[in-house]
């Protein structure tokens, strides 16, 4: 008889206990788990954006663990990640591979001109239905693949500075060993 | 002129409803391939805007979605196979019917848990109150002589 005072307190510290789970945790629900994660990357060969460098052959970049980032010159966060990418290739931290997602070829190549260029290769997708077949809901994304060519991990949002340093770079470590 | 200016004002307030998210250039021309169509689209999720049915939705990916939808169809595949496609790519999440599998037993049957949980205390409340009334003391000689005295007062 004792124990059932006990059971509202009970029941508000639970409540309550989930209402700060949910609001101080770093649970932002527009952040989305990947349903292909485990999973091969989509088998796809895009088209070269630029006249000197490779498209996209996901079969290809089997052997080495590298990123596939999904980016647009008319893309505001792109923008922001690109500094990243340009000093994570002039480390030779990580290969990167580009998918141009529904961008002019002019634009994109003019924004690259501007910015410079950190992808080993650019693939273009201008209807953007090849980033439906990697799960993509939005530009930018960034997939890790392994060696074997699966995706073990997707990034949603620009890739600052500190999301590399905590997020990617040890997962990138951790599937070369 | 009264019931003119109604009729106006009930189709302004309307029309915005009847606004489509589906353009005219999505529409197929199979009219029952395109309800099925309509109907998946119905219960796929814009991953975009997140609580609007990729139907609802404006935004560019959801249009996609829309014509890779009807373009499955046209292919041929079922619906449940139009669904799978989808599914593969984006995951339960994109369904707005969660699907009933282990991880969502507490979504779908959490709500019978709680009512058959309020049912169980609501009977063991009433279970015991009874018990604490009848466990009432018999009244003794002298309550009861006391009892007379006032029944016969009240009676004199």
């Amino acid at each position: 008889m004792r124990a059932i005072v006990l059971l509202p307190v009970l029941m508000f510290v639970l409540i309550a206990g989930f209402f700060a789970w949910a609001l101080l945790g770093r649970n932002d629900a527009s952040l989305l788990p990947s349903a292909l994660i485990d999973r091969p990357a989509p088998a796809m060969t895009l088209d070269p954006l630029l006249p000197d460098l490779p498209g996209l052959d996901v079969a290809a970049l089997k052997g080495e663990v590298v990123l596939v980032n999904i980016f647009a010159s008319w893309c505001p966060p792109c923008q922001i990640e690109h500094p990243v990418f340009m000093k994570l290739a002039r480390e030779n931290a990580v290969p990167i591979w580009g998918i141009n997602y529904k961008d002019k070829p002019e634009a994109a190549t003019a924004w690259l001109q501007r910015l410079g260029n950190p992808y080993k290769g650019i693939g273009v997708d201008p209807q953007g239905r090849n980033a439906i077949e990697w799960g993509s809901y939005g530009v930018p994304e960034t997939y890790v693949l392994d060696r074997e060519g699966r995706i073990r991990h997707r990034y949603v949002g620009p890739v600052t500075e500190e999301a590399w340093r905590d997020t990617l770079a040890p997962i990138v470590r951790q599937l070369r060993q | 002129m009264k019931t003119l200016r109604f009729l106006l004002l009930l189709a302004i307030v309307l029309l915005p409803g009847a606004v489509l998210a589906v353009q005219p250039d999505e529409i197929l021309a199979d009219r029952a391939l395109e309800t099925r169509a309509r109907e998946i689209s119905r219960h796929l999720r814009c991953l975009v805007c997140q609580n609007q049915s990729i139907d609802d939705s404006d935004a560019p990916l959801a249009r996609d979605l829309r014509l890779l939808v009807r373009e499955r169809l046209v292919a041929g595949d079922s619906d449940t196979q139009v669904y799978d496609f989808v599914v593969a790519r984006y995951g339960d999440f994109v369904l707005l019917r969660p699907p009933i599998k282990p991880i969502t037993w507490l979504l779908w049957f959490g709500p019978a848990l709680m009512l058959a949980l309020g049912g169980i205390a609501v009977v063991v409340w009433f279970r015991r109150r009874p018990t604490a009334t009848t466990a009432a003391a018999p009244l003794d000689a002298e309550d009861r002589a006391r009892l007379q005295r006032l029944i016969d007062e009240d009676g004199a």
